[in-house]
């Protein structure tokens, strides 16, 4: 009789077949954990952009108002981004000949659109409503970080399921006064919990928590 | 009784014969008659030419399920016919069914070994690989049915980023776990039952490679008294591990319906009326797969028309409990004075879905009841043709349950008439595809026989004479 044994030396594969069998979950937990999460995956994200804007010298040294452009998001689910005309209201005097202006001036010129680069993009199934937050002293910065800094705007938070209801659930540091939400560097004189746990009761804020209410 | 009116007037073979029913293996004078008939399959070098046919057939339906779901993945789930009001089509239709067919498997493995049924030995191989196949399919259609199947990972308990958990009081959950269990034990005891067949093959293997891979698939067995003595522990635990899962897995699968609280699925028979069912359905597959097998390999004296016989037995008897069920439906649908239970039966068997009812009346609580006969018992096409009746009957009582109960719903004005795409019918020909395809690689490399068990039933394994231990059914 031929018979094929298994030769000696596996004898020495089954002490780690055991390590395989404790470490293989853990590794499958750390890579669903971590490996897939937005945080990894996402932020610090900052796409070259078709001109190159800055937050930091408008909203930032300009001191321009974030809602000068993102006209609506005090008003619907979506910040909206300014059309060309926003721009050329004082670009039509300001640096006139630029060359970084060039696409600007075509698009005024054709009433073709600027194709932005979305940086902060939600999942379709999520349902993200900017003028629900913002009106209850959900500032501007707890999402995007300090635009005003930025000369290429990034993904600073990952914007994650997770993130979301650490929000949700306890949001009393992330308040501040409704009319100091779009001040990128608005800090509190007492502590933020303690404001934030007046304003909470003021504003009458209840997150909710439920699944329809990102998932429609 | 009026033939043998006077015992001591018969001759002694007479006498045997009317006590002890035929012999479990025939025409097999020696143990290695059993060895030479099961191995010397996977050892040809040709199939019949029937088998090549059945092949191409298998592997074309196998191609059309892949093209289905590769248009289902890159369209998406609107593919199908379901929609409001029928949100669970074909789907759980055929999801159920499957896990049905896998049940025969189970039975017969586990709870026939465990009541010393021997007759067992020659159809448990067979049918615990189809067990496998079954679930396999079964367990095809929950994951293609998601939607967004790249993250199907989120249905595991694994930490995420989304904190977000599996829902642990919904049946669907329960479902995964039950199924699940069931796959893995009923995998375990079939490899591990196959692990001295597997030796043998390695033993009279002729070429390098067989005897490689039959070699690392049979672990190393040796055939020494020490590795029988565990073998038979393991396989005794195994047994009553997965006896109590012949139960359990298909009323998980009913509580789907069961919990939920539309008329006609919200009812307290649902587990034991699926678990019939399933044995039901399980054993007709059993029977659909062994007569061509049977001939097709030359199995005639290992699978005898004892144990044939005995199959219809445990068809008809099951389909009868099946029929109880539906009987008890009616009766507790009038007796509870419910008005919308009362409706949705009178709706099954006479409103839009009339045609499916009396199809699966006809064919699961009819049909069986020609095995009354011993004629019919015996007659071969007609047990072919029956059991595949009993199949097509046990697919329409899971469309029954789901269509009829959900068409025509709380709310008149959303009531719909629900018709599968013919996506829907060629991706339930398609699992048919991949069911046959495994079933066929099956027959054509691994043992399809317990072999080292159907010796045990022979009279050669018991020197001292049978005890009537092993012979009774």
């Amino acid at each position: 009789m031929s018979q094929y044994h298994f030769p000696r030396w596996s004898n020495k594969i089954r002490p780690l077949l055991a390590v395989v069998a404790l470490a293989g979950p853990v590794y499958l937990t750390g890579i669903v954990l971590y490996g897939a999460s937005p945080e990894t995956l996402n932020v610090g994200y900052a796409p070259e952009q078709p001109v190159p804007f800055s937050h930091k010298l408008h909203a930032g040294d300009l001191k321009m108002d974030c809602r000068y452009c993102h006209t609506t998001v005090e008003e619907s689910a979506q910040a909206s981004i300014p059309p060309t005309k926003t721009c050329m209201n004082c670009h039509d005097r300001i640096h006139t000949e630029s060359p970084r202006l060039e696409k600007v001036r075509e698009s005024a010129k054709t009433g073709q659109s600027i194709p932005w680069v979305r940086v902060h993009d939600l999942p379709d199934y999520a349902y993200f409503d900017h003028s629900a937050h913002v009106t209850k002293g959900v500032s501007c910065v707890e999402c995007h970080g300090r635009v005003d800094q930025m000369d290429v705007v990034e993904q600073v938070a990952p914007l994650s399921m997770g993130w979301c209801l650490d929000c949700h659930r306890s949001p009393e540091s992330h308040l501040r006064p409704v009319d100091e939400v779009t001040n990128m560097s608005w800090t509190s004189e007492i502590d933020r919990e303690e404001l934030g746990a007046k304003l909470r009761e003021v504003n009458n804020i209840h997150p909710r928590q439920d699944c329809s209410t990102c998932h429609r | 009784m009026a033939k043998y009116a006077n015992v001591n007037e018969l001759s002694d073979s007479q006498l045997d014969n009317l006590l002890e029913p035929p012999a479990l293996v025939q025409n097999a004078e020696t143990f290695h008659d059993i060895t030479e008939s099961v191995c010397s399959i996977a050892e040809a070098d040709r199939m019949p030419r029937s088998w090549y046919v059945l092949f191409t057939l298998a592997l074309c339906f196998l191609g059309v399920l892949g093209a289905m779901i590769f248009h289902l993945f890159t369209t998406g789930v609107g593919v199908w016919g379901n929609n409001q009001p029928v949100a669970w089509g074909f789907p759980i239709v055929n999801f159920v069914f499957w896990v049905g067919i896998g049940h025969a498997g189970t039975l017969i493995s586990a709870v026939l070994y465990l009541f010393r049924q021997g007759w067992r030995t020659g159809i448990n191989r067979f049918s615990e690989a189809m067990t496998i196949f079954a679930v396999c399919c079964a367990g095809l259609f929950p994951a293609i049915h998601v939607g967004r199947v790249w993250v199907i990972y989120w249905v595991f308990p694994i930490p995420n980023q989304m904190d977000m958990w599996p829902n642990f009081r919904s049946p669907l959950l329960w479902d995964v776990f039950a199924v699940g269990t069931y796959f893995t034990v009923s995998l375990l005891f079939w490899y591990m039952g196959m692990v001295p067949d597997l030796a043998t093959q390695r033993d009279r293997a002729k070429t390098k490679l067989r005897q490689f891979l039959y070699g690392i698939f049979a672990l190393g067995w040796n055939g020494s008294n020490r590795h029988w003595h565990r073998y038979e522990r393991a396989y005794l635990l195994l047994a009553a591990l997965a006896t109590p899962l012949v139960l359990s897995v298909h009323s998980v699968v009913s509580f789907d319906f069961a919990v939920a609280q539309i008329p006609g699925w919200h009812t307290t028979i649902f587990p034991p009326y699926f678990v019939a069912g399933a044995i039901f359905s399980g054993f007709a597959m059993v029977l659909t797969l062994s007569i061509p097998a049977r001939a097709l390999f030359g199995f005639k004296h290992i699978i005898t028309m004892r144990h044939i016989e005995l199959m219809c037995k445990v068809i008809m008897c099951t389909g009868m409990l099946v029929g109880y069920a539906y009987a008890m439906e009616f009766f507790m649908a009038w007796y509870s004075g419910n008005r919308y239970e009362g409706f949705t039966f009178v709706n099954r068997a006479f409103g839009p879905y009339a045609w499916a009812y009396w199809t699966m009346v006809s064919c699961n609580v009819i049909s069986p009841q020609i095995f009354w006969f011993k004629r019919a018992r015996r007659c071969i096409p007609l047990i072919f043709v029956i059991s595949i009746f009993v199949n097509i009957g046990m697919w329409f009582e899971r469309f029954v349950i789901t269509v009829t109960s959900l068409n025509r719903d709380f709310l008149p004005s959303s009531w719909n008439y629900f018709s599968p795409t013919i996506v829907d019918i060629l991706t339930l020909a398609g699992s048919f595809g991949l069911f046959f395809t495994l079933f066929l690689l099956f027959c054509r490399w691994l043992p399809q026989v317990a072999i080292s068990e159907v010796k045990n039933v022979m009279p050669s394994a018991h020197p001292h004479g049978n005890h009537g231990e092993v012979n009774h059914d």
